[in-house]
């Protein structure tokens, strides 16, 4: 019950009975998971949260006078904020996933996308336009297309396009800008370049070993119901903890950074669109929302402020957090970089040529 | 984290999120209308928490009973345990992270973005491009601190002639002593919620504390100021009166989406 699939079956055999009896001896994946029979003195994971539970509802007190300070307050209050706005659209996205992972044969991406990478990249990356969501729910779905054997090229250009290209999103910057329309077709020319350029970049240069999805259950064999709720559970918890790493760093940055400094960097071209897309990394904004922030950055030129509505849906604090939890960190230290400098220059371009 | 303390957690998260979107608690942190994707989460994680304690008993009722049916030392490769292979999975320890958000929800639930927020941050006042609609008839007129700062701000107070305006918000002092009067305006999360800020001159409260709720009524005056932070313009009513009330029920200003 607690083995690896390595492990010869004579072992499982005996793990299983020194389980029975109590004995730990032999587990290899440090995990306290034994269902078979309670285990006092042992620290398990239950045991865990409900201490954790309890100490916090003990120190109820001392604990909201120290957070009753305005930086912790407003700290908590953007931590709490991107969690619970983000947590709809990763559940969304996790149930997609589960559902291409288990209801989904892989033939059909065979059939659906183009057989030529080449081709499938722009495909798939038009087809972001139709998860309607923002980039929490594209992660895991672009995992699990990964999984289902569609080409990396193209499930990345998916990745990167759907959060930034799709309507909702494409309709809130036409809101934010009311007397700019091209700003919209800026962002969704320049967001779909980046996506298929990086799409073909991988193609190009991407190697299979840098992309290690972090190991999980495989759902062979089981019933479908089980492979979904266990892929949904598993999804959430794992992709949910990197969310909280990302939202941590998104709230210190609100909270502790002053807004002030940016009014320096307005004044170059070039530094002013560095320092944009940085915000953008940092703020972490949901992308169904940068606009609205990208709209009160008056001092900024529109190039600046564009190259700050591409960077943010495709690579940010919280998505390098979950692409890490997805796609693994040889992966994801090789890919925001490129991301980044990429739609750094895209957007740059697009804006000289469009704004 | 195990599985049965993974069941736990996303059981705590999704009753905190659905008390959270059945109270006024979530207009705290994010806009009004993702209440029903907030419902359908928290209903789904409850969900996921059922059918883990679900399949993890009927698992171990299965294997109890193929231990029973058959010797598993003679038949080591019996199908009996046809879900031994997920336990093999090293369950993500990053899933503790998960309890910092339930904690901070349900043991703090911290309240909306006040003045320090405010302060730190430019004020949002956008240039509309189309006009202000007339002033509705009646002696004392009612708008949003978002519209009254508009017009004022960009309309040169034309729209307002000199009706009597009242409108709320929370109160915030400029480092200079100026109080200001701010509602935060939000298009997501609060994440993004920023400050529109108009001055107060004139009969202005005598106790002034930074976050207490106001009601003022005034009128509009041409004074006006800029924003240290980002040079925005911040115009200023003119006060005749000024009292305290309760928080809205939705402490942000969400006319931008719509």
């Amino acid at each position: 019950m607690t083995t690896t699939d390595t492990t010869p079956p004579g072992v499982e055999d005996r793990e299983t009975d020194g389980a029975a009896d109590g004995r730990t001896d032999g587990r290899t994946d440090g995990t306290t998971d034994v269902p078979g029979g309670p285990k006092g003195w042992q620290f398990n994971s239950p045991l865990v949260l409900t201490m954790l539970l309890l100490a916090g509802v003990v120190l109820q007190d001392p604990l909201r006078g120290a957070l009753s300070a305005p930086v912790t307050q407003s700290w908590m209050t953007v931590f709490v904020a991107v969690i619970v706005q983000a947590l709809p659209f990763l559940v969304l996205g996790v149930m997609l996933s589960a559902v291409i992972a288990v209801f989904v044969p892989p033939s059909f991406f065979a059939r659906a996308l183009p057989k030529r990478p080449a081709l499938a990249v722009p495909v798939a990356g038009m087809a972001g336009a139709v998860l309607p969501g923002c980039e929490c729910a594209s992660v895991p779905v672009a995992g699990a297309l990964v999984r289902r054997g569609v080409t990396p090229a193209a499930a990345l250009a998916f990745l990167l396009s759907a959060p930034a290209i799709n309507p909702i999103v494409l309709t809130a910057t036409a809101v934010a800008f009311p007397g700019e329309p091209r700003m919209v077709l800026a962002r969704f020319v320049a967001s779909l370049l980046v996506a298929c350029a990086m799409g073909w970049l991988w193609h190009r240069l991407g190697r299979a070993d840098w992309l290690r999805p972090p190991e999980r259950p495989s759902w062979e064999g089981q019933g479908k119901g089980a492979a979904f709720w266990g892929s949904v559970r598993h999804d959430v918890m794992h992709a949910g903890g990197f969310l909280v790493v990302g939202a941590m760093a998104a709230a210190t940055l609100k909270a502790v950074v002053p807004a002030d400094w940016l009014g320096y960097a307005a004044d170059n071209m070039l530094v002013s669109i560095l320092a944009l897309a940085v915000l953008a990394v940092l703020l972490s904004i949901c992308s169904e929302a940068d606009a609205f922030v990208a709209a009160s950055l008056t001092q900024f030129s529109l190039t600046a402020r564009l190259a700050f509505l591409v960077v943010g849906p495709m690579i940010d604090l919280k998505l390098f957090a979950m692409q890490t939890a997805t796609f693994g960190r040889g992966f994801a230290l090789r890919f925001a970089p490129a991301t980044f400098t990429l739609a750094v220059l895209v957007s740059s371009l697009v804006g000289a040529v469009l704004l | 984290m195990n599985r049965q303390a993974q069941a736990a957690v996303l059981f705590l998260t999704g009753g905190a999120i659905l008390h959270a979107g059945l109270t006024d608690l979530y207009l705290r942190y994010v806009k009004a209308g993702l209440r029903p994707l907030l419902l359908a989460a928290g209903v789904v994680l409850i969900a996921t928490a059922i059918a883990t304690v679900w399949y993890d008993r009927r698992e171990r009722r299965t294997r109890t009973d193929a231990h029973a049916d058959s010797d598993p030392h003679s038949d080591p490769h019996s199908h009996a345990h046809p879900h031994d292979h997920v336990h093999a999975h090293r369950e993500p320890g990053i899933a503790w992270l998960m309890t910092l958000p339930l904690l901070a929800l349900v043991l703090v639930a911290p309240p909306a973005l006040g003045s320090y927020s405010a302060m730190r941050t430019g004020t949002a006042l956008q240039k509309q491009p189309w006009g202000f609609a007339d002033l509705p008839a009646g002696d004392t007129v009612r708008l949003s601190l978002v519209d009254y700062a508009g017009r004022a701000a960009y309309g040169h107070g034309r729209s307002l002639g000199n009706r009597r305006i009242r409108t709320a918000g929370f109160l915030a002092m400029g480092s200079d002593g100026t109080p200001y009067l701010v509602r935060m305006a939000l298009s997501c999360c609060a994440a993004d919620a920023q400050p529109v800020k108009i001055g107060l001159t004139g009969h202005t409260p005598t106790v002034l504390r930074p976050d207490t709720w106001l009601e003022v009524t005034g009128t509009y005056t041409t004074k006006r100021t800029k924003d240290p932070v980002n040079e925005g313009v911040i115009p200023f009513l003119d006060v005749t009166d000024a009292k305290p009330i309760k928080a809205p029920r939705d402490p942000y200003d969400e006319s931008w989406n719509g």
